[in-house]
């Protein structure tokens, strides 16, 4: 059967590398079409309500929400088409994709949900990451959540899934996540880490600190209480240098919330099943599609952007996302290679940028690593 | 538990509320959000028991993935109610021992 091309480039993911993607191949003249999952386009930015660091161009000192509405009004303004509620569930290495609509404003009736085929000249995988959870002892009980879901509910739904919160992780997302948590009007305990150091900005960590958060490195969560309408305690217990429990630390405290924030890692279903060839980085978090400095993978049709190519902060990913869509509008001939390698290189230069200093020192690496075919 | 009042966010909107039916109990829902989370808002947090061992189970991702969620929503049984909109008279049923999610 042949399908029609429904675009030059197909854009799996609407979030803050996609828009941008779709942005620059909507701007070179590319017939571009957004496939998103959700109902509103922004990916995680719509759950951001916290301002942004960075530079002008990544929208600091401004919510991530509103950037979100700004770069999806920006990609239709380039031409791009977004659809929303469009899941891309499957793809073959030819590169069609099979797209479900209306799962969400159907999910109650599927007779009205809408399978497609579709085909584009370029595919940009922007697919984002997946939350790491943990296994412990009445992880399933309901109350114990992943710091995305929490997020997604306290700051879109604003419905407070609990009271007195135990945070798993002082990483970006936990730091983030708690001070939100109290923003609206819950009662953090405490945040827990198994490193002996916290992993988040300094500038989050005394922000919670300051609330009167307690942060508990080399600590973790042993087993969450409860009974069926769900959590009411945790036991905490402390870590040796092993990361093995230590015997007789453990303390039982009176929560009906477990937010896990237990870091990210790129979503790679769709490259991995295009054929594209995957590289572990922990740097990174975890497996992603190698792909070289322009975000193009061992397949020459898939470009990949964002935290589908490794997991760093959504400013990264406007840039990552610009660059995507840069390449693959000079790969259709629509951008000469002048112009697309000018705006490359200061696309680059402000991803240097958002890379230096120590924090950045290890995504840098990792990245380079990747980008010049080094195995790591 | 809804919130009312927020610093960055205001105060919320409540115009749009409408009826939703759980296990035949008129619960308050926005217009528009996760069933799941008018029924957190509710106070209900276990949405369905696991066939064999009967253990509780609640909303876990909110993004349509773990499929921790799934209740019968309208006659349809295994809907993720984490990312399907509430809708004025839905009827939203907890799956029990036997049924076929």
């Amino acid at each position: 059967m042949t399908i029609p091309e429904c675009a030059d480039v197909a854009v799996v993911g609407g979030g803050p590398a996609g828009l941008t993607a779709a942005i620059e191949s909507g701007r070179a003249g590319c017939r571009t079409v957004v496939l998103d999952a959700g109902i509103t386009p922004g990916g995680q930015l719509t759950k951001q309500i916290h301002k942004f660091f960075g530079s002008r161009t990544q929208g600091a000192g401004r919510r991530g929400l509103d950037i979100a509405a700004d770069l999806a009004e920006e990609a239709e303004a380039n031409g791009a088409v977004i659809r929303t509620d469009s899941t891309v569930q499957a793809a073959d290495q030819s590169g069609r994709l099979e797209v479900l609509n209306g799962a969400r404003s159907h999910g109650g009736s599927p007779e009205k949900m809408q399978l497609e085929h579709i085909r584009a000249k370029r595919v940009v995988l922007a697919t984002g990451a997946e939350e790491n959870a943990i296994a412990f002892s009445g992880w399933t009980r309901p109350g114990v959540m992943g710091a995305g879901a929490v997020q997604t509910m306290v700051n879109i739904h604003r419905v407070l899934p609990g009271r007195k919160v135990l945070m798993v992780g002082a990483g970006n997302v936990g730091l983030i996540v708690t001070y939100q948590l109290l923003q609206a009007g819950a009662n953090v305990r405490c945040v827990v880490e198994a490193a002996c150091d916290i992993g988040g900005y300094g500038v989050h960590a005394a922000k919670v600190r300051r609330s009167g958060v307690p942060i508990l490195t080399s600590h973790t969560v042993q087993e969450a209480h409860g009974d069926s309408r769900g959590v009411r305690a945790a036991t905490l217990v402390q870590l040796d240098e092993k990361w093995e429990p230590v015997p007789g630390t453990e303390k039982t405290i009176d929560v009906d919330l477990i937010c896990i924030a237990a870091g990210l890692r790129p979503n790679i279903q769709l490259s991995s099943i295009m054929g594209c060839r995957l590289v572990h980085s922990t740097d990174l978090g975890g497996w992603l599609p190698v792909h070289d400095c322009s975000l193009m993978t061992t397949r020459s049709s898939v470009y990949v952007a964002g935290d589908a190519s490794g997991v760093e902060e959504a400013t990264a990913a406007m840039e990552e996302g610009r660059l995507a869509g840069v390449s693959a509008a000079e790969s259709l001939g629509r951008l000469n290679e002048v112009r697309a390698s000018g705006r490359r290189r200061r696309i680059q230069k402000r991803l240097a940028q958002l890379r230096g200093g120590p924090l950045g020192e290890s995504i840098r690496g990792a990245k380079h690593q990747i980008q010049r075919g080094q195995s790591i | 538990m809804r919130i009312n009042q927020h610093p960055v966010l205001g105060r919320a909107d409540y115009s749009k509320m409408i009826t939703v039916y759980l296990d035949d109990r008129p619960i308050p829902a926005v217009r528009g959000e996760p069933v799941a989370a008018a029924l957190y808002a509710a106070g209900r947090r276990t949405l369905r028991f696991t066939r064999n061992r009967r253990e509780p189970r609640g909303m876990f991702c909110a993004v349509g993935r773990c499929t921790d969620c799934i209740m019968e929503i309208d006659g349809t049984p295994g809907v993720r109610t984490c990312v399907t909109p509430a809708s004025p008279g839905m009827k939203i049923r907890t799956p029990r021992r036997g049924d076929s999610t």
